[in-house]
């Protein structure tokens, strides 16, 4: 007997497990149609959003969509949820949570305090049912501020990663970049490399690069090389001045598997990154990147949604306190997520659910050449990511990644932003480019070429 | 900005490739290098959509064999979407099994021009590796790289190497990467093959320098009896690593 049904176009349609209900409910995507989970028919869709839109908060407490002994995610959310915060909710459905998430009643301090009572699997269900406008207007209600040698997240603040990847490592190119991107004033959320060989001796001498330049200067803000969470305990270990440490992580044991990583290495990371105290202002200093179709891409999705699986990957995130988290929203490929419209949708709920977690979320407004979608679709994306209260988006020169090989968002793109939304940098740092003469652009910076010799960059 | 300081910053645009613009009078971007971009984005999607000319590539094997195979997702819409069946060879499929050491598949991946580059790989491994000249070269079309794995199994290939046209950039859009996979089965997980990517003439790995790495990883696999994480490349320079 399904557990779950309803009632569309006339027809009656069951769902014989949660984790089917959640696939059938979601907008339709590539990743679960390759998946072979995705719902049949535009109309068994309405009806898995009738089913869900009815069913009980508190049956995500007690029917856990990756079965608890096989999996340390599920362990995770289950043994850390706070049922003194979802008192309120218990006796909601989801449907009753949508509307409570639209209404005035569900402010900041609420929903802050919401929080720790709220599962992954919840969030992503509401998310469901929810349009764009809704997932806009109720993450816009969140605040999460987090700090290092700055404050990110603070109403009226839009902060940027600025990432100067060079598909060599050459430092003096990646300090180019890095110029590039203060003369635009991006920056503030963290200056970021992928390297492009995960090399150590090679990675500690960027992070002794960054770390040179931003003490020059005395930036306020943090650098991170983004390598394995096991690489940065080595350089650690071998003294190298790290700032933050990164992580891709997914939804499942057996997807961070396939990342190398489990819980405990990642507390030990966490661990280890406090324990050198390089915060000025905060304590924050994990940094996470995720995206949907991590847990499929190694197979480990058990029958789960991408969507859900991505909000459980917040699950983890959360765990370890991090200063920055963005999903990778277009950068995993047509399979995943087709075009433009997939990948806009996609990155208002990974806004949303995230933000509703408490996370500091920001987003890599981003594309590969093979999805179909341009610089137009991501023009889309960040407007309404900024509406949506986006704590950081991801930068580089010319929206061109040459290291890794797909668009961004340019330098030039945080102006057009800044403009039309008046959002301002993290405090620290806007007084800081008002000190060096960058608050109006370069046109109020006396001399631009002493500030390139200053990072050792003028040819 | 003065002349002088623009002399100066023009100077640091020439240490990266990337797209940096070093002058924050901070408006919109310039007209000429917007369409400059959208020119680099068209050269990589027509890239993705073009069709490789396989009779040009078969004649520039020759006199080395080929024969001509299809995955089940040659049309591009369903190759996009359906990374499985450019896994799986189109039946009916006639391939000899010939229990050779090495078959070399040219796939066309994500980039048609790319193949361009197949010919002179091929031509410079069978200077290292004389028995390559008695197994045809397979050109697969709707390839992704485990289509190799599929194609050697039905031939008893010991060793399969998958030269396949990679995902274009907007600096280039015609890079071929080289996939080496000892004792290949369907289900062969990408962490037990080797890679040589970037091998292009615009700055990237030259097809003869990316040649000598390829023959030899094929001997260091042979040595081993095995590719992948445990075969570590030590012929040059690591391979680049992407983002997770």
């Amino acid at each position: 007997m399904p557990r779950y049904c309803a009632i569309a176009g006339g027809e009656r349609f069951a769902f014989d497990s949660l984790a089917r209900l959640l696939a059938a409910a979601t907008p339709e995507r590539s990743g679960d149609q390759l998946a072979g989970i995705a719902a049949q028919s535009a109309t068994e869709r309405v009806a898995a959003r009738r089913a869900l839109a009815d069913l009980p908060l508190a049956e995500f407490l007690t029917e856990a969509v990756v079965p608890y002994e096989a999996d340390e995610v599920t362990r995770l959310i289950l043994d850390s949820h706070d049922r003194a915060a979802f008192a309120p909710f218990a006796a909601m459905t989801v449907g009753d949570f949508r509307d409570w998430l639209l209404s005035p009643a569900a402010h900041a301090k609420r929903l802050a305090a919401a929080a720790p009572g709220l599962t992954p699997e919840m969030v992503a269900a509401v998310s469901k049912i929810m349009r764009n406008q809704d997932l806009i207007r109720v993450a816009r209600k969140v605040e999460v501020v987090t700090a290092f040698r700055n404050t990110i997240g603070k109403a009226g603040t839009l902060s940027t990663r600025l990432q100067p990847n060079h598909p060599a490592d050459d430092v003096c190119g990646i300090a180019v970049s890095t110029l590039d991107g203060l003369l635009f004033g991006a920056g503030d959320a963290v200056i970021g490399i992928n390297p492009a060989s995960d090399n150590l001796a090679n990675c500690a001498g960027l992070l002794a690069a960054l770390d040179e330049m931003v003490t020059a200067l005395a930036i306020p803000t943090q650098t991170c090389v983004l390598t394995h969470v096991t690489n940065a305990l080595r350089l650690i270990e071998g003294g190298a001045p790290v700032d933050l440490i990164f992580q891709s992580v997914a939804g499942t044991e057996a997807a961070n598997e396939g990342f190398g990583v489990s819980l405990s290495i990642l507390a030990e990371a966490h661990a280890a990154g406090r324990s050198l105290g390089r915060g000025t202002v905060g304590d924050n200093l994990m940094y996470f990147e995720t995206g949907q179709g991590a847990a499929l891409s190694a197979e480990a999705h058990h029958g789960v949604d991408q969507q859900t699986l991505e909000a459980r990957a917040y699950g983890v995130a959360r765990a370890f306190r991090p200063l920055l988290v963005n999903t990778v929203v277009g950068f995993i490929g047509p399979e995943y997520l087709f075009d433009g419209k997939q990948i806009i949708r996609a990155g208002l709920e990974d806004h949303f659910c995230g933000k509703l977690l408490g996370l500091p979320m920001g987003v890599d407004v981003c594309y590969t050449n093979h999805v179909e979608a341009d610089q137009d679709d991501m023009d889309v994306l960040m407007t309404l990511l900024t509406r949506a209260g986006v704590t950081f988006l991801i930068t580089v020169p010319g929206a061109d990644d040459v290291m890794l090989g797909y668009q961004s968002l340019a330098f030039e793109d945080i102006g057009y932003l800044r403009e039309v939304t008046g959002l301002r940098p993290a405090p620290e740092f806007e007084m800081w480019l008002a000190r060096t003469g960058l608050a109006q652009g370069a046109a109020a910076l006396p001399d631009p070429e002493a500030l390139g010799r200053r990072m050792g960059i003028v040819a | 900005m003065s002349g002088a300081v623009s002399a100066g910053f023009d100077r640091l645009r020439t240490l990266t490739p990337a797209r940096v613009r070093l002058d924050a009078g901070a408006g919109p971007v310039p007209l000429g290098a917007l369409l400059d971009f959208h020119e680099a984005h068209a050269a990589a999607r027509d890239a993705i959509r073009a069709r490789p000319d396989w009779d040009a590539l078969a004649a520039a094997l020759a006199p080395l064999a080929t024969i001509r195979v299809q995955s089940r997702a040659v049309e591009r819409s369903v190759y996009l979407r359906r990374p499985d069946l450019g896994r799986r060879l189109a039946e009916p499929v006639d391939l000899p099994h010939t229990g050779c050491p090495l078959v070399v598949v040219v796939g066309d991946g994500l980039s048609a021009p790319a193949l361009a580059h197949a010919a002179p790989v091929i031509a410079a491994l069978r200077a290292a590796l004389p028995e390559l000249d008695a197994t045809p070269v397979i050109l697969a079309e709707g390839a992704r790289v485990a289509l190799g794995d599929d194609i050697a199994e039905r031939m008893g290939a010991a060793m399969c190497l998958m030269l396949i046209g990679e995902r274009p950039g907007l600096s280039v859009s015609d890079s071929l990467g080289a996939y080496l996979t000892a004792d290949p089965v369907p289900g062969t997980r990408d962490s037990a093959r080797n890679c040589v990517s970037n091998i292009h003439r615009t700055g990237g790995l030259s097809p003869e320098a990316a040649a000598a790495r390829i023959a030899w990883l094929i001997g260091a696999a042979r040595r081993l009896g095995r590719t992948g994480v445990a075969l570590k490349d030590e012929s040059g320079t690591a391979p680049a690593l992407g983002q997770a």
